[in-house]
């Protein structure tokens, strides 16, 4: 008994040791994501950019991941506790790990750390996001177009730039088709929970919003459209199974591309931390198909979408704020830095932004 | 007057799963035993119920499937504080976190699938009235069940000899024992029909509330049932209250930010949160109903000396 013991944990030591052999050539990467993996929209997403950096490159790149990590303090511990594991390259993907990352990157100097849709970076901490407002203008002259009764529901999570920016962006589209459109704003105070999303879908089309969009990231809002007959947006990934009549289109995060650029460059020791900002025309914002709308719309979305492919940013004058003060003047490019920190609504948005 | 029974009904969509699910843990709760694992038990339903609708294509098959699946997910809960005597709040909370991850592996392969929708009823006739029609007779089957439910739990704790037996043994368990009752055998039976319900409150939620599987699709739920047993002082009809006064407000507060009234959104949804602690603490300020409502030996393990 006791040689089979000896034995058993002689071949355990071997085998341990093996694995830490096999750890040294392999680059660890790993991801922390505020939702579960299963949510079907950002989180997915981004765990879909990490399958593809298994793909493409193979037995050099081990991955991990921690899903569910609350932003806050919380989110300390799942980075500190990722680096000492041994991962050398990490991506937070949500905004509220910006502090937490900023922390923790500072503990640990030789990890690299990559935070997505913050502001903040350091001699090892990077920023990447993605230009979502450029899908959510198109978004909006779709609304405007298919909406009878002028007015669209717009569930919402939290009150931080990227999503003010959405907001902003999609009633500068619904304006430049209809002037006097507006949108009944919804704030949920949550990214993921299916049932708050229904409810919140529900109320605003009792009220006269007859097409639903959303920056939360359930499938939920889409399928309360389809029972009732009205028409919406997906959010993150196509969620056209789920709503096969109601989904016009839906603003689709491809983040594999640039992941896998980056473990690349970790790899051969390029990596810098860096500060993009992609969009349409990079290829890491898809438009699904544009489907259940009229040709003319569809086209009028197509050309949009081939405007901004281009260069042109949904952001340029003439602007004014909500209360009426001028932004940006005739022709004026929002900078990036401003888009970044948006704390204000524009013109004609029809809520009080919670501070 | 649409808009007012289209509101009524989300109420009722959205306190269903809290009130199947705490009218469950009461049982539970009366009978001494603190189990806080209803989350993990509802998400197991919640996956259960998705996949075996998805899988057979009937949303009934699903229903049955949450039911069994809460129930043999809390057997395991029993077998450990029950039968082997662990701590209730320490295995609870590992049932939670067991079942949220565990879930989560099951359902893999539903993410991204749209499920069958367990449909509304609907008789000739009686569901088309103006109205009460809708309110009535056109809902989802899993709320005519959860009203049942709850007269069901109120008439078997307080009118009948089990009920009677069950509360005692949650008073005082030794005392119970002494009079020759199977503690142990009513424990489980109220544990499983804990599960039961639970599997049950999370089969709405993946049949008929968001017919789709997605991880944490609960998103606390549970725990929102659990605090309204609490604060309904282990009272069925108070937790029937406290599920509708909690979907009341909740909905009432989202109408509240659509129709645009200045009240900042976070204070709003806190809300319901608020409401439902105030109005239930309110109506059991009777210190001594409360003492004699609260289940003396809850959490406390029980071991039969032989």
């Amino acid at each position: 008994m006791k040689k089979l013991l000896i034995a058993l944990m002689t071949a355990a030591a071997a085998l341990s040791l093996a694995a830490t052999a096999e750890a040294q050539e392999k680059l660890k990467a790993c991801w922390v994501y505020t939702g579960p993996i299963g949510d079907f929209g950002y989180s997915y997403q981004h765990d879909q950019g990490r399958l593809d950096v298994e793909k493409e490159l193979g037995d050099k790149v081990e991955t991990a991941y921690l899903e569910n990590v609350s932003e806050g303090p919380d989110a300390d511990r799942a980075f500190e506790r990722l680096a000492r594991e041994g991962c050398k390259i990490i991506f937070g993907t949500s905004f509220g790990f910006m502090d937490p990352e900023v922390k923790v990157a500072k503990k640990f100097p030789d990890v690299m750390f990559e935070h997505a849709t913050g502001y903040k970076t350091s001699d090892n901490l990077g920023i990447y996001n993605a230009r979502f407002y450029e899908g959510r203008y198109i978004l909006g002259q779709i609304a405007a177009k298919q909406s009878k009764s002028g007015v669209a529901g717009y569930i919402v999570s939290f009150p931080i730039p990227e999503v003010v920016m959405g907001i902003n962006s999609f009633m500068l589209g619904a304006q430049s088709i209809k002037p006097d459109f507006k949108a009944k704003i919804v704030w949920i105070n949550s990214w993921f929970d299916p049932g708050k999303e229904a409810d919140a879908a529900k109320a605003l089309f009792d009220q006269g919003a007859d097409i639903i969009v959303q920056h939360t990231d359930s499938t939920a809002a889409l399928q309360v459209a389809e029972e009732r007959g009205l028409q919406g947006f997906g959010q993150s990934s196509d969620m056209i199974k789920f709503a096969p009549k109601a989904q016009l289109t839906s603003i689709v995060d491809d983040w594999g591309p640039y992941y896998i650029g980056r473990v690349k460059a970790a790899l051969d020791g390029t990596w810098k931390p860096g500060n993009v900002w992609l969009g349409i025309k990079d290829g890491a914002v898809k438009m699904a198909p544009y489907t259940n709308m009229p040709d003319d719309v569809k086209a009028m979305a197509e050309a949009t979408e081939k405007k901004i492919v281009e260069g042109w940013n949904p952001f340029t004058g003439l602007i004014a704020k909500q209360d009426g003060t001028p932004w940006l003047k005739e022709g004026e490019v929002a900078d990036d830095p401003t888009l970044l920190g948006m704390n204000f609504y524009v013109k004609g948005v029809d809520d009080k932004l919670p501070q | 007057m649409d808009i007012t029974v289209n509101i009524l009904l989300t109420i009722a969509t959205a306190a269903t799963p809290l009130l199947i699910a705490a009218i469950g843990e009461l049982v539970v709760e009366r009978s001494g035993v603190l189990n806080l694992g209803v989350e993990g038990m509802m998400i197991m339903g919640a996956v259960g119920g998705f996949g075996a609708g998805y899988l057979t294509g009937s949303p009934w098959i699903g229903l049955l499937a949450a039911i069994a699946l809460g129930a043999v997910f809390s057997l395991l809960f029993a077998v450990m504080t029950l039968s082997l005597a662990t701590n209730q709040v320490a295995t609870g909370l590992s049932l939670t976190l067991l079942g949220l991850g565990l879930s989560g592996m099951m359902g893999t392969s539903f993410v991204g699938q749209p499920g069958a929708r367990l449909p509304n009823l609907d008789i000739p006739g009686l569901t088309a009235m103006p109205v009460i029609g809708r309110l009535l007779f056109g809902q989802d089957p899993i709320f005519y069940i959860s009203i049942a439910l709850t007269a069901a739990v109120m008439w078997f704790l307080f009118k009948t000899r089990t009920g009677l037996t069950l509360r005692s043994i949650g008073d005082s368990h030794t005392s119970a024992h002494a009079l020759g009752i199977k503690v142990i055998r009513y424990r489980y039976l109220a544990v499983i029909f804990g599960g039961a319900c639970a599997g049950l409150a999370g089969g709405h939620l993946s049949l008929v509330y968001t017919p789709q599987w997605v991880e944490n699709m609960t998103a606390g739920r549970g725990w929102i049932a659990l605090a309204l047993v609490v604060f309904a002082s282990w009272r069925p009809w108070r937790v029937l209250a406290g599920a509708y006064i909690f979907g009341a407000v909740w909905i009432g507060q989202l109408h509240a930010q659509a129709f645009g009234i200045p009240v900042p959104s976070q204070l709003l949804s806190s809300l319901p949160y608020l409401a439902t602690i105030v109005v239930l603490v309110l109506i059991s300020r009777n210190k001594r109903l409360t003492m004699m409502n609260t289940p003396a030996s809850l959490g406390q393990p029980f071991v039969p000396d032989r």
